[in-house]
């Protein structure tokens, strides 16, 4: 089965590694998002997703719903309250709006995460950029187009995660998105810990470093670790 | 009738309950709306308080709302100096444009509120613009307090309880504005601060001391929500609240004759996007 082996292809200039699954366990579900499209899944609970950054310094916007309820949704706030630090890592319990767990990070291979950069938007754009760029893509489209899937709008988006995105804050409160500190095949691993829907945009952003500039693929696997003793073949 | 023995009240007749409850008019309390706006007993100073449409003192732990018109400044204050304004702002001509907290800091390039800053939608627009701070030590990373949060640190986190959550109580200031859940997106606070160290790791500022106040501009006709709690990461053990002052008066949004209107690009692009959005919709 070729899709838990990493493959490394070229395409131009742009080295790509597909990667493989960050932790063990028989694969569910193998998906590749293509540059500038929106993805998403629902996630059983105990079940892990892999992201892959195939192209490296790729920002992967990501909100996470419960499942059965999607008015209980992931929460940067209470995310970040509750463990004291603004960046996402390994060990982060991602939390909805009432203080519970939706999902953990347990294998990151980026230093650091970003949950502050919000997403970017053909309305922000003009803010952020100009009015030339309000024809452009952007990830609120793609999330209010995959959201519409599921039967959700503007109002169930909120602030998001983005994944291999690098916004560091400095001492006086400056913040910005800045070169990327992923790289091709880096990956992050989240497990569900209710069943949950996760919505992805593949951000199409071309006006600054979140995506270095040049949008590229992602891979998403999910994996459902055996019962301990079980060998994953 | 004689008064009855337990309360010393007469109230076994509609027509002596009537005249209790009438006799409580003119009672005062220490938090409380004060109708009409310009009998406040705290008028801003250099406001006429003809002016004012909207004076209230919010109880520790408590909650209020109010839809502003166009071009209103609301003024909060934090008297004692342990008042944490945890501020949810949503355009009152489509709810689901509302403040939206990434953009509010990502856009001017400045993680931490403060005179000048816009609290923006995430529509490219500008809901309102803090245009005065005595305070500095502001907030919008943490929100505010969950349910489970409450229970973890305090207690009872039900609204009506004696350590209300943040989010019980904008809950029901929501409601009453028939919004739900799913409107309820990351809050701002004000008065009680928070810094990001070089690792990330929230740094506690706390309170700039009693007599603090912030001053938001409505840009646009503005549901506002407020719930008056302790910041979730304040380090007392005890929950500690202090009464909020809320005074709003009419003045004029922000226009291209004022030095903020083009303090930056990204702001004057912003507001160019709202004066666009008033004046297609008739507001300006």
């Amino acid at each position: 089965m070729s899709s838990t082996t990493s493959t490394t292809t070229t395409t131009g200039t742009s080295r790509l590694d597909w990667g493989s699954p960050l932790v063990a366990g028989d694969v569910v579900l193998d998906e590749r998002v293509a540059p500038r499209a929106p993805w998403s899944a629902v996630v059983a609970a105990g079940d892990v997703l892999t992201i892959v950054d195939v192209g490296g310094n790729q920002s992967a916007d990501c909100l996470v719903f419960a499942a059965h309820d999607t008015s209980e949704r992931y929460s940067v706030p209470d995310t970040l309250a509750w463990q004291g630090n603004a960046y996402v890592r390994q060990g982060t319990v991602l939390r909805s709006g009432l203080g519970n767990p939706l999902m953990t990070v347990v294998g990151n291979e980026v230093e650091r995460q970003d949950t502050i950069g919000g997403a970017c938007g053909k309305e922000s754009n003009t803010l952020r950029y100009g009015h030339h760029t309000a024809f452009q893509h952007g990830c609120r489209e793609n999330f209010l187009a995959e959201a519409a899937r599921h039967g959700l709008g503007a109002r169930d988006l909120v602030s998001n995660l983005n994944w291999f995105m690098n916004v560091p804050v400095e001492a006086d409160g400056s913040l910005g998105i800045v070169d990327g500190i992923s790289g091709p095949g880096k990956r992050v691993a989240v497990r569900a810990e209710i069943d949950v829907l996760v919505v992805v945009s593949n951000c199409p952003q071309v006006n600054n470093p979140c995506n270095a500039f040049d949008p590229s693929p992602l891979r998403m696997l999910v994996t459902r670790p055996r019962p301990s003793g079980e060998e994953v073949a | 009738m004689s008064p009855a023995p337990t309360t010393g009240r007469d109230t076994a007749s509609v027509l002596a309950a009537r005249a209790d409850a009438r006799a409580q008019e003119g009672l005062r309390s220490e938090w409380m709306p004060h109708v009409p706006a310009r009998e406040t007993p705290h008028p801003p100073a250099g406001v006429d308080p003809a002016r004012l449409t909207w004076a209230e003192t919010v109880a520790p732990g408590g909650y209020t709302h109010k839809v502003l018109a166009r071009g209103t400044r609301l003024r909060l204050e934090d008297v004692t100096g342990d008042a944490c304004a945890h501020v949810l702002v949503f355009s009152a001509l489509e709810p689901w444009e509302r403040l939206n907290v990434a953009d509010t800091q990502k856009i001017p390039w400045q993680a931490y509120l403060g005179a000048g800053h816009p609290l923006l939608s995430g529509e490219g627009r500008v809901l309102a613009t803090v245009v005065a701070d005595t305070s500095g030590h502001h907030d919008a990373f943490c929100g505010t307090s969950s349910d489970a949060w409450v229970r973890a640190r305090h207690g009872d986190p039900s609204p009506q309880g004696p350590t209300p959550s943040g989010r019980s109580l904008l809950t029901l200031a929501a409601a009453k504005h028939g919004l739900g859940p799913r409107d309820l997106a990351p809050s701002v606070s004000f008065f009680q601060g928070v810094r990001v160290e070089a690792d990330g790791g929230f740094r506690w500022l706390g309170s700039a001391g009693p007599g603090a106040s912030v001053d938001l501009l409505a840009e646009l006709p503005l549901v506002v929500l407020v719930a008056n709690v302790p910041h979730p990461l304040d380090p007392r053990p005890e929950y500690v609240v202090g009464p909020l002052r809320v005074h709003a008066w009419r003045e004029r949004p922000t226009s291209p004759a004022d030095q903020r209107f083009s303090a930056s690009p990204e702001l004057r692009r912003a507001y160019l996007n709202t004066l666009d959005h008033a004046e297609a919709r008739g507001l300006a």
